[in-house]
């Protein structure tokens, strides 16, 4: 009985199952059970991590500092000076671009004062025009790609322009030019040092598993607190969100380059530098410029977030219009959120693969043609704006700057959109909503506050025993230990319940989309291309079109997990099951299968470790999306990190509540890896 | 290319018991061992062993094949001499200076100047064009943008690219993207010449094809020359002197007449064993004293010359036909029934008989 059971990995599971039922109808809620609810031996950590924040920030290591404001020196605490300048430094860049694009005084101040600047009216920087911000960017996409790319950006661009979100927009993308490049630049640096040290990737490795499934929310309450609160705190809690994308992407890269290109290097009498800078990086370009392309979409994506530690644009507006249930308007700016991304995508992947001419003899002229192409755009926007000035005598000038919100704006016909739906489908949705919330979710719910801990503990050890042994059990129980001493067990049920059923039904779709998308090349394309236009929009942008239909409830948030988490599932299927080789489907004809033993004995078993994978980002994706949700009212732990935020003594909370979302998802991370991991070894595509 | 290896007082490549052992405890298994190494109980320590105490000299102008199937240690070997790798224990000698104690900017300064080396996978950047990928050399070396551009422009005529000077590596074929492997390792003008099993991963009507282009290049530019390869054919038909290894051992480094007619290990042996003797063997191991009273055909031919090339001339001329060396003394004639003997008859009786 014993060796049997040792050898059936199914009946391991009907065991584990059995026991955890048990459980959990013997068990039931008490106080003083340690069985149901574990004792919150944790509770005082966040308010120790307060205490140590605040020490580091005020008291250690106390410096003199020259105060010009009083003219003395003064003792002030090391670290405080440090995130101050690094602060002011940052502020200052994304003050110079804004400025360069949309004018104002703060530049000038920096280098003279404010009493000065008062005193001398004229010092001030002018904005560029509009049409002339418009025309440099397509002359840039025209001279690093071509017309196609050019005509896509002046479309973009335009539209930002004419719907009245210019001054928003250029907010934005003055604070992404900032934290795009410092986010690039460090995952380079880390992805690198990591490739040349083992004993520095072993250190990355576990930080950048934290940083990636740890909620954004939870990064900004420890950012506010070092850095403050402005376009600088929006950009660091940005670049430490987009960097780990990087980080991973470039050493993957570099590790991924055959031996023989580096050895080629070498022999071409490489020294170490030109070695990194002219081989490596280069060879590995492919992975590195996929990293380069998630930062610039993860920076988007941080737009909304940021600009709840005080970041200022298009993710500012968005939050208000959403509060306010403006849904046209939200629209609006999230389209010119979405065009933002994909014109720096595209600029800068065309800008990576330019080719240069060393044969063409050029002329002066043609040498410097897009320089003079941009003086003379640059000639005509001023004089177009000039001419503004007369034609637009009272009110604004349209040639210059479009003032925020006064342009053409479709939001009303979006509105009216809303409107209708509501009227029309109002008892349907109602209905359905109803039934919905009452019959699935809150029963679903329910049962979930109502296991005891120890069955937690046992089901999710149990599967990580029976997947991965000894090892994987720990892992797992180490990751649970932590979030049920915390006074928050119940809320991260809640948030594991809603993570559940999302990840089921998108688990469900996706697999489903993906399976009958594979049966043909045309529909795994376009599928996969559909992919990649929805990850593009940043996560935010979900939550629109939900709240439209659904109102503030959990099946809007729900449905928006859903979208967002459906796309890996989808994803991962259509690409191992188009990844299964073709002598295996020559040799299943041969065999005579049909099309359905073919998809059921052949491609699935073989694609099912993939598959796996792409459930693994699911859960990523929906624990990620769980936490936004909160903006839109659940009660988990997001609602709380959200709370925090606002918190003076948040830093502790907003830590391990952060904490605690990351451990949910790696514990499934865990299992779900290690399995997928030992099936591909067995499968022989380790 | 002359045949016999040329001793000069200075060799351009030496190895003085070169050893090259794999795993953490290299270094003080090789110290304890006291110089004789044991494959097997290298194994037991958990040590591989790569190249095993090879000794050997290359001279200038000569093309020395390192022969060995997947696993002898031939590619190491050649990394440790153009130290791509840190051999354990040895001296390995370029132009007389002991480039395993060189200085990292040394080594530079000297890959910089004098080496250049082929892959087997060619090894091209992807990022750069033909021509960007044959100006590397130059380019970190320190030249010009212009000058090594047109250096590589001339290189590019060298190997016959022209035309697809700004294509990409991925845009060309095998045989193509090899080409452009050949070119970049020639852009410094280097003395000595580096190859990595550079036709193998080409189809054999291409490697052909390549081989010729090899031969060709390597009649006008005269390098000396570490050629790795698997492939025996290949090594018989291109090689001034071969040597073949075996585990890290290398069995035998002679000429590739003299390994076909005296293989020093049965390894060696089965190699040699299906080679046809008359794509090998030059004329003279055929030859007989010339006896200047007979009678002798108006047909020459010279002792140099591959078997297969003359025999059909020779067996046609009806009568002996005079060997002449490279001057044009005659120093031996050939006949009829001694040549189809060595071409139809059992082969080891051939080669029993020159070797009495």
């Amino acid at each position: 009985m014993m060796d049997r059971l040792r050898e059936r990995k199914p009946l391991q599971f009907l065991l584990l199952i059995v026991v955890f039922l048990l459980m959990y109808f013997l068990i039931g809620p008490s106080e003083n059970n340690w069985l149901w609810r574990l004792p919150p031996l944790l509770k005082e950590l966040p308010s120790m991590i307060n205490s140590w924040v605040n020490y580091l920030m005020f008291d250690w290591w106390p410096i003199e500092v020259y105060d010009p404001d009083i003219e003395e020196y003064e003792e002030k605490p090391l670290f405080g000076q440090i995130t101050r300048s690094i602060s002011g430094f940052i502020l200052f860049l994304i003050e110079f671009i804004r400025e360069l694009l949309l004018g104002g005084v703060k530049t000038i101040v920096t280098f003279t004062s404010w009493d000065w600047a008062t005193e001398n009216e004229w010092a001030r920087w002018p904005a560029l025009p509009w049409t002339v911000v418009v025309g440099g960017m397509a002359l840039l996409g025209y001279a690093l790609s071509g017309i196609r790319l050019a005509i896509f950006v002046t479309l973009a661009f335009t539209y930002i322009a004419v719907f009245g979100q210019w001054e928003p927009s250029m907010k934005t993308l003055s604070f992404v030019l900032i934290a795009a490049p410092v986010s690039v630049l460090l995952g380079l640096f880390l992805g690198v040092w990591a490739y040349k040290s083992k004993t520095v990737e072993a250190v990355l490795n576990p930080l950048l598993n934290v940083a990636q499934i740890m909620p954004h929310f939870a990064y900004l309450i420890p950012v506010m607190v070092f850095f403050g609160i402005g376009d600088h705190a929006g950009a660091i809690a940005t670049v430490i969100f987009a960097t780990p994308p990087m980080v991973r992407l470039t050493l993957l890269g570099l590790k991924k380059v055959p031996p023989e290109v580096g050895e080629a290097g070498r022999m071409s009498g490489c020294t170490d530098r030109q070695l990194l800078y002219k081989v490596l990086i280069p060879s590995a370009r492919r992975d590195i410029l996929i990293g380069v392309n998630q930062v610039i979409m993860q920076c988007l994506a941080m737009v909304v977030i940021a600009s709840l530690i005080g970041a200022k644009g298009l993710g500012n507006d968005l939050l208000i219009a959403l509060n306010r249930l403006r849904i046209g308007t939200a629209l609006e700016i999230g389209i010119c959120i979405v065009l933002l991304a994909i014109v720096l995508d595209r600029l800068s992947l065309a800008w990576a693969n330019k080719q240069t001419d060393y044969f063409a003899d050029l002329s002066f002229k043609e040498r410097h043609k897009h320089f003079i192409r941009f003086l003379m755009v640059f000639a005509g926007g001023v004089v177009l704006a000039i001419m503004g000035s007369f034609i637009f005598k009272e009110g604004f000038n349209y040639l210059y700057l479009i003032p925020h919100n006064k342009g053409i704006t479709t939001a009303d016909f979006w509105q009216a959109g809303v409107d209708w739906v509501w009227d029309t489908f109002f008892y349907s949705l109602k209905v359905f909503n109803e039934w919905f919330i009452v019959d699935v979710l809150l029963p679903v719910k329910k049962a979930f506050l109502g296991m005891p801990v120890i069955a937690t503990f046992t089901l999710m050890m149990g599967i990580g025993y029976i997947v991965g042994g000894m090892r994987s059990a720990l892992i797992v129980g180490g990751f649970l230990l932590f979030i049920a001493l915390t006074e928050w067990w119940d809320r991260a049920l809640i948030t594991c319940y809603l993570m559940t059923m999302a990840v089921l039904i998108s688990g469900s779709i996706g697999i489903i989309v993906g399976i009958i998308c594979a049966q043909s090349q045309a529909a795994s394309r376009f599928m996969l291309t559909v992919c990649d236009t929805f990850q593009t929009f940043p996560s935010f942008i979900y939550l629109i079109p939900v709240m439209m239909l659904f109102g503030v409830t959990d099946t809007s948030v729900l449905i928006a997990i859903v979208v967002y988490a459906t796309i890996p599932a989808a994803r991962y299927t259509i690409e191992g099951l188009r990844s299964v080789p073709e002598a295996l489907h020559d040799a299943g004809s041969m065999s005579g299968v049909n099309r359905w033993q073919r998809l059921f004995t052949i491609e699935l078993p073989l694609s099912f470790p993939h598959m796996a994978l792409g459930i693994n980002q699911t859960v990523v994706f929906a624990l990620a999306m769980v936490i936004i949700g909160a903006m839109i009212g659940t009660d988990d732990l997001g609602q709380l990190i959200l709370k925090s935020l606002s918190d003076k003594e948040g830093v502790g909370n907003g830590l391990v509540l952060g904490f605690c979302v990351a451990f949910i998802g790696l514990a499934v991370d865990q299992i779900i890896r290690t399995w997928a991991n030992q099936r591909k070894a067995a499968l022989g595509m380790a | 290319m002359s045949v016999q290896a040329k001793t000069s007082a200075n060799p351009v490549i030496r190895c003085e018991s070169v050893y090259k052992i794999f795993g953490d405890n290299a270094e003080s298994m090789m110290k304890s061992s006291g110089g004789v190494v044991d494959a097997a109980k290298f194994q037991e320590a958990g040590c591989i062993v790569g190249v095993n105490n090879a000794s050997f000299e290359v001279h200038e102008g000569e093309l020395l094949i390192i022969m060995g199937l997947s696993g002898s240690g031939k590619s190491t070997l050649l990394r440790c001499i153009s130290r791509l790798t840190d051999s354990t224990a040895g001296n390995i000698f370029i132009e007389g200076d002991d480039i395993t104690k060189m200085k990292n900017r040394q080594l530079i300064k000297l890959r910089r100047n004098k080496m250049g080396m082929v892959f087997q996978s060619f090894a091209l950047l992807p990022h750069k064009t033909v021509l960007e990928n044959i100006a590397f050399p130059l380019q970190v070396k320190g030249i010009s943008t212009q000058d090594s551009m047109q250096r590589a422009k001339e290189m590019v005529d060298l190997v016959s690219l022209s035309g697809r000077e700004n294509y990409f590596p991925r845009e060309l074929s095998g045989g193509q993207q090899q080409r452009v492997g050949i070119a970049r390792s020639l852009a410094i003008e280097p003395d000595i010449w580096f190859l990595d099993e550079p036709f193998s991963a080409l189809d054999p009507l291409i490697r052909k094809e390549m081989q010729d282009e090899f031969l060709r290049l390597q009649n006008s530019l005269n390098k000396t020359i570490l050629f790795v390869t698997h492939d025996f054919d290949e090594a018989l038909r291109l090689a001034d002197r071969i040597a073949i290894m075996k585990d890290g051992i290398i069995e035998q480094l002679d000429t590739p007449a003299n390994i076909v007619l005296n293989p020093a290990t049965e390894y060696v042996r089965k190699f040699t064993e299906e080679v046809p003797r008359e794509k090998v063997l030059k004329i003279e191991t055929v030859m007989d004293a010339y006896d200047p009273n007979a009678s002798m055909s108006d047909l020459q031919v010279s002792q140099d010359a591959i078997i297969e090339t003359v025999a059909e001339s020779v067996l046609n001329a009806g009568k002996p036909v005079a060997v002449t060396d490279n001057s044009g003394q005659i120093v031996g004639a050939v006949h009829a029934p001694r040549l189809i003997k060595m071409l139809f008859g059992n082969h080891k009786a051939a080669a029993t008989e020159q070797a009495a």
